[in-house]
């Protein structure tokens, strides 16, 4: 490989990362201030900076939006005390933050964010860091892989509540995993339906959805796979790692300062790929909407407008993901395993069949 | 004997046991109260409304002439379940306006870090001079700053409207014994 191209392609995989971190650190500021309303609350207002108090109307305004109190909170956590208890397994302790952290950030490499339409030749060239073709498979199988951040930091922890969190984390991402694989196999059999040709990457997803969204064709697969991302992201009501209400803190509770830090970070950037994996599969990535041809000029401002209208229904999904976590209470862990193995994945093998055999009957006619 | 009424319970429907009407009737409650108006005060700019008769920081008062009400009768701090009053008697300059009052403290003080707000101090006061008014963020750096002296509460404190001028009838009463010849003290 080249130098040049090579160097661009480091230069585009920091701004990626630097972006997701940015969005996975605001949802943080999402989850505050919309747990804050549901509460008749206001949520984080008064953090702010002397550069950034005396600027006449935005100042204030950045103020009450809380906009400072992320870096706030990222500086509080580096500059607390890092204890690391006597009785763990150190490298099994110190491992365990980076495993949970790297799979959600690695994801993002096959995640396409746009498109750039060349205004000479009217080609269309979707914006992703590593044009995969088997991006879906890379999905499942790398993101799966953060669920053993989850269970070495509940055994290397050596505490009886990081480890209930563990096991009950990866009891429930192992029975989450079934379904939430298999949601999506439909999506990719309507793709692939013999007679077209789209293969398996994220990036040809959006493009079979130019004209009608998953969310509207395969709306089973849909609410399958929402759950089991859900489940896989830790999220209420599946909040069986953490349950601070019975476990203290889980799988986390050993952890301080950064270490914890590179959990929560791990957790919110999950969270923001799974939202963004659910918008390119079901929501049309960045397509407008549904029956309607996309308005993005061809050139780099229909690249900015079209990777900016992903961003609106990525952080349109955190939105929604926060909404559920403020109003429903966590499921037992015996319901959490009886709805996976009993309800959601006979429906996805249900799913699969029937689509399967739709595509059949399609074919047919 | 009450008769006992057992009810039976019926068991879900479908849609219950799915869940998914009770999310989204969860949603839609916990939507709309993101949409009302916010509960919060926004404290140290804007303060609550104290009810009447609330019982803060406990204070000395003057009346309305500028005296001091106090007498260092010394009942308060009898009184006081948690001894966090202590008095220094004095006397008050014989010749002084108010010379008659006899008393008044050299020193008063409270101890915040042993109050424990109760008003008992100002129930028993007979010259109606100490009272728990509205004062109810009390901070300090040190055990030496959390302590109340003279100063301090009559600072609080401030001036309260006197309803009986005891010491100015008591005088009055005196001069006219006094003119009508019967000297009593």
């Amino acid at each position: 490989m080249e130098l040049v191209p090579l160097l661009l392609k480091i230069l585009y995989a920091a701004i990626m990362l630097v972006v997701v971190l940015t969005i996975a650190g605001y949802s943080v500021l999402i989850e505050r201030k919309v747990s804050a309303y549901q509460h008749g609350r206001i949520g984080p207002n008064r953090t702010t900076t002397p550069f950034i108090r005396p600027i006449p109307v935005i100042g204030p305004l950045l103020t009450r939006l809380g906009i400072i109190q992320l870096p706030a909170d990222g500086l509080k956590f580096l500059f607390k005390e890092d204890f690391t208890p006597p009785y763990v397994n150190r490298p099994f302790f110190w491992a365990a933050p980076l495993i949970a952290f790297v799979p959600s950030l690695a994801v993002i490499a096959v995640i396409p964010f746009g498109q750039y339409t060349s205004p000479l030749t009217g080609e269309m060239i979707p914006l992703v860091l590593a044009p995969m073709d088997l991006g879906v498979i890379f999905v499942l199988a790398i993101g799966s892989l953060s669920v053993y951040g989850v269970v070495l930091a509940g055994w290397g922890s050596n505490s009886k509540y990081s480890f209930l969190g563990g096991i009950r984390s990866s009891a429930q991402m192992i029975s989450y995993e079934l379904s939430l694989g298999l949601s999506i196999f439909p999506v990719f059999l309507w793709m692939n339906a013999p007679g077209s040709d789209a293969g398996l990457s994220l990036s040809s997803v959006v493009e079979a959805q130019n004209t009608m969204w998953f969310l509207v064709t395969c709306p089973l697969s849909a609410f399958l796979f929402l759950v089991g991302i859900f489940a896989e992201t830790n999220r209420l009501p599946f909040d069986m790692a953490e349950s601070e209400t019975d476990l203290v803190g889980g799988f986390h509770t050993e952890y301080s300062s950064f270490k914890f830090g590179l959990f929560f970070v791990g957790e919110y950037g999950a969270m923001a790929v799974g939202s963004a994996l659910f918008v390119l599969l079901f929501l049309g990535g960045w397509n407008f909407l549904p029956f309607l041809a996309n308005p993005w000029p061809a050139g780099w401002i229909g690249s900015v407008l079209s990777v900016l209208w992903f961003l609106v229904k990525v952080v349109g999904m955190i939105t929604f993901f926060v909404l559920i976590r403020w109003t429903l209470p966590r499921y037992r862990f015996d319901q959490v395993m009886k709805l996976g193995w009993t309800v959601l994945l006979p429906l996805a093998i249900a799913n699969l069949i029937v689509n399967a055999a739709a595509v059949a009957i399609h074919d047919l006619w | 004997m009450a008769e006992t009424k057992v009810l039976e319970r019926k068991p879900l429907s479908l849609a219950e046991r799915s869940n998914l009407p009770q999310i989204v009737s969860g949603l839609k409650t916990t939507v709309s109260h993101m949409f009302r108006k916010k509960v919060t005060l926004q404290y140290p700019e804007v303060r609550p409304t104290l009810p009447e008769g609330y019982r803060g920081v406990p204070t000395l008062v003057h009346d309305p002439h500028g005296r001091e009400k106090c007498v260092s009768c010394q009942l308060c701090e009898f009184v006081c379940p948690p001894k966090a009053i202590r008095i220094t008697p004095g006397e008050i300059d014989p010749e002084a306006e108010t010379a008659h009052v006899e008393k008044a403290p050299k020193e008063f003080e409270i101890d915040m870090l042993r109050c424990i707000y109760c008003g008992l101090c100002e129930e028993v006061c007979p010259e109606e001079a100490i009272f728990l008014q509205d004062v109810y963020s009390m901070t300090g750096y040190s055990r030496e700053e959390m302590v109340n002296n003279k100063e301090k509460l009559y600072e609080l404190g401030g001036t309260l409207p006197d309803h009986h001028y005891k010491w100015d009838k008591k005088r009055a009463a005196e001069d006219a014994a006094k003119a009508r010849g019967y000297a009593h003290s």
